[in-house]
């Protein structure tokens, strides 16, 4: 039954990682701007719209 | 009617159609091109009319040439990579965060930038070899989005994030879960061998998880009730901890002599919601800022003329300049010291110190004091007095500025804990008594669990999440309040004061009033057309109230600085100005010391144009409202000009006051607060800066939020002002919750001392008592907050 001291020494061993990792990130700045990132991440994928690259000649043309 | 494209704004003077689309104003058609030419018309997609109309005055950014104070704006200088933040109060939707991380494709200087919106600042890295700080403002100006760079910036770099109570919060957290993992057994109190074997251990390690919660998580309320000790307050951090005292120090008495397992998991639960309430209070509005001077507002830098003979001008840091020095100041340009007009006309706008709306003109040889704003030409002035002696800098050394207002101020829960502390201590003293007569054995016992149990964390966690509730209530309806104990010190007002002038006034909409001889269509298209042409502020101001009744463009033009503009058509003059150039000696009767433009058509006089502020929508509704329990004076720093429309606003008992400087205000609330009255100062601009300091709570009413706000305790958008008295209504509920969930909490603790008094305070029963009060309390004050609102209109 000793393998309970290993057991206990691996969960609190995990539980300590993560808390290790949640000060890291803290003072990283990770909780200082929550919102931003939030809605930065929503943007990546329209960043390469292409319809919009092919629309933009014709209006060019058009009121040039 | 149309509306912009690119703001939203109806197009009211002017509209431009381009690619279909129409736009209010040049600067907005130029934003959407710059955009749709750059392949960035993504914005528009994010958000419908998402942009703000860019005010273009380029030559103001001069001062970005002087490597000095570049130097200064600079976070981080090296070869090729600068950095450099920005506060930028346009901010306001997801396409800004959009378009201003996009500004590499809009210049290939700037290498990246990522903006912080709670914030609204942006923080860019860029090369000067590319582009120059300049040139980036610029460019940031030219889409919209104006940085406010003023002496504040200059002052402070970067203030360092106060990170340490998500710290101790994590550390509580992460104890709290541990530790009751580890008590499972023991509440369920399993008899098994290998358990029973381990039980040790298990102890000793929720010891060692209870440390850092006690010494470090903890530390602010022992440091807290030590210094409120010794002033001789018996404050609410008192009672936690002792409580946290007692907790720690039985638990470990227990463990160490193998009497029990300890009351860990309450411990460290009790520091965690703790600070769950305090984190939750904390916070506030951090892209506004309450505790503005005179430095938020004047800019960083003057042009000086260094060489009086060859007339060189130069950028200089405005605390640089010495007594003796001359100085330009243009257009729309803020004085920023005292100063004497060594040539050109001043035209004054002084709304900004003294809260008189109307332009003060000063000729060659007047002394022109720091804080005004010119209007109109060029002007030279000679320096009198440096920025930090000025005028208007020496309101900020007045001591109202230096003390802390809500010291001295009684909380509601720290009024309680007095009693509550003494009623606690009595009881553990009583109890402890009649135990040692009783049964000497399990006194220790009641003394301590007393102590535990009755530790106020209900008590301490229901002014923390009432009030933090409210403030985001308040802040969602456009009232953004400092701190919670605003709200509370709201509840106790008697007073109300208003300053007038853009408070209950609108700043920028004036309506113009004639009187005299009835003008002509002719004359009136003929004053149309004279008014289009000058660029005086009061013509400006009148063209765009008067109805246009068609525009005839003067044959010849000639403007007098300081008198009016002469304009001729088809033979008919028409003179438009001050009293004396138009003809008319006694204009004080007309005009009767109300601001007015004078008018005379060949020769003859024909009347004049007055102006006065327009009242804010509902306002008479809002006095009526307040003067059912409040007293309510108007302190105005114009003219009594205004008086009858005033009076007929105010319910009869009002106060009302006139030529009012900002000393005067400060002084005149004091006087209300020596005749025991708790006053509510609203006001605008820096004018009221000193009464908004005295007062027990001065609120802020800007029509832009993000832009102006003197030191306060709240800033309030001014289209919500007349429905302040819904928010006293509020405040004043907020206070009867709390006192309700205090009662609630008494109930538990009573509960519970009765198992403490009686010795059976069981581990298992503090655990789950005592998490129950506080989370019960989270969840009344809540619900009860969130039903308040739902009632509240709009």
């Amino acid at each position: 039954m000793s393998i309970i001291y290993m057991l206990l020494a691996i969960s609190v061993v995990v539980a300590i990682i993560f808390f290790v990792a949640f000060i890291v990130s803290v003072r990283k700045g990770q909780y200082d701007d929550v919102y931003t990132p939030s809605v930065r991440m929503l943007f990546d994928d329209e960043l390469v719209k292409s319809p919009a690259k092919e629309n933009q000649p014709v209006n060019k043309e058009k009121f040039n | 009617m149309e509306s912009c494209f690119h703001c939203g704004e109806d197009c009211l003077e002017e509209l431009i159609t381009y690619n279909e689309k129409s736009f209010c104003c040049a600067g907005c058609k130029t934003v959407f091109e710059i955009l749709n030419s750059n392949d960035l018309s993504y914005y528009y997609d994010l958000q419908e009319a998402p942009g703000i109309s860019p005010k273009l005055k380029e030559d103001k950014y001069e001062y970005l040439e002087n490597a000095e104070i570049v130097d200064r704006l600079l976070e981080f200088d090296h070869e090729k990579t600068q950095i450099v933040s920005f506060s930028i109060p346009s901010i306001h939707c997801s396409s800004c965060i959009w378009i201003l991380e996009n500004l590499h494709k809009l210049h290939s200087g700037v290498k990246s930038s990522q903006v912080d919106f709670p914030k609204k600042t942006i923080r860019l890295s860029f090369t000067a070899e590319e582009i120059s700080l300049k040139e980036l403002v610029v460019l940031l100006s030219r889409i919209g989005y104006e940085p406010n760079i003023s002496l504040d910036n200059f002052e402070k770099k970067e203030s360092e994030h106060d990170r340490s109570l998500i710290y101790k919060l994590g550390v509580a957290g992460f104890a709290f879960g541990n530790i009751m993992f580890l008590s499972f057994p023991e509440y369920f109190e399993i008899n098994e061998f290998w358990l029973d074997q381990f039980k040790y251990l298990f102890r000793w390690l929720m010891f060692s998880f209870s440390l850092p919660v006690v010494f470090y998580s903890g530390k602010d309320y022992f440091i807290s009730a030590y210094k409120g000790l010794r002033s001789g307050i018996l404050n609410i951090d008192v009672p936690i901890a002792l409580g946290i005292f007692v907790l720690f120090v039985r638990s470990t008495a227990e463990i160490v002599l193998d009497l029990g397992t300890g009351f860990f998991d309450s411990l460290s639960g009790l520091v965690f919601f703790l600070l769950l309430g305090k984190f939750f209070q904390q916070k506030t509005y951090s892209f506004l800022s309450f505790e503005r001077d005179y430095k938020s507002y004047f800019p960083i830098a003057v042009t000086r003329i260094s060489s009086e003979e060859e007339q060189i001008e130069e950028q200089v840091q405005v605390y640089k300049i010495r007594k003796g020095d001359t100085v330009l100041i243009r257009n729309e340009e803020l004085i920023p010291m005292d100063a004497e007009i060594l040539e050109g006309q001043a035209n004054i706008d002084y709304s900004f110190v003294t809260g008189e709306a109307d332009l003060v003109n000063k000729a060659e040889g007047d002394k022109v004091y720091a804080g005004g704003r010119q209007k109109g030409s060029i002007i030279k002035l000679k320096v009198l007095k440096p920025v930090e002696q000025s005028y208007l800098t020496e309101l900020w050394s007045n001591e109202v500025f230096q003390k802390d207002r809500s010291f001295g101020f009684q909380s509601l829960t720290n009024r309680i804990s007095k009693n509550f502390t003494i009623a606690v201590l009595s009881i553990a003293i009583l109890a402890t008594t009649f135990w040692l007569f009783a049964d000497p054995t399990k006194a220790w016992n009641v003394f301590t669990a007393v102590l535990i149990i009755a530790c106020p964390c209900a008590i301490a966690l229901a002014a923390p999440f009432t009030l933090g509730n409210l403030l985001r209530i308040f802040g969602k309806k456009g009232i953004y309040l400092k701190d919670a104990s605003v709200i509370e010190r709201m509840a106790a007002i008697d007073t109300v004061v208003f300053d007038k002038t853009g408070t209950i006034t609108t700043t920028g909409q004036t309506t113009a009033e004639y009187e005299g001889l009835e003008l002509s269509d002719k004359e009136l298209q003929m004053l149309g057309g004279s008014l289009k042409a000058s660029s005086h502020p009061l013509s400006r101001s009148l063209y765009s109230i008067l109805q246009h009744h068609g525009i005839r463009t003067p044959d010849s033009y000639k403007e007098y600085v300081g008198a009016g503009i002469e304009c001729d058509f088809e033979g008919n003059r028409i003179k438009i100005g001050s009293a004396s150039f138009t003809g008319e000696s006694d204009s004080e009767e007309i005009s009767n010391g109300k601001t007015a433009v004078h008018i005379s058509s060949n020769a003859q006089y024909k009347g004049c144009f007055s102006f006065r502020n327009t009242y804010r929508k509902g306002m008479s509704g809002l006095f009526q409202q307040l003067s059912r329990n409040k007293y309510i004076i108007v302190l105005s720093g114009d003219n009594e000009g205004e008086r009858d429309r005033l009076q007929s606003l105010l319910p009869v008992e009002s106060g009302i006051h006139f030529n009012q400087k900002p000393g005067d205000k400060l002084e005149f609330i004091r006087q209300l607060q020596h005749g025991g009255r708790k006053v509510m100062m609203v006001g605008d601009g820096l004018n009221d800066a000193g009464a908004l300091a005295q007062s027990e709570i001065g609120i802020a009413v800007s029509e832009d939020i993000n832009v102006f706000s003197p030191a306060c305790d709240g800033v309030m958008d001014a289209s919500i002002l007349s429905n302040l008295a819904d928010y006293f209504q509020l405040a004043k509920k907020g206070v009867s919750i709390i006192q309700a969930s205090f009662i609630l909490s008494l109930v538990y603790n009573i509960t519970g001392l009765a198992f403490a008094v009686t010795g059976n305070l069981m581990p298992v029963v503090a655990a789950i008592l005592m998490p129950l009060s506080s989370i019960s309390i989270v969840i009344f004050t809540t619900l009860a907050t969130q039903i308040l609102s739902k009632k509240l209109k709009k």
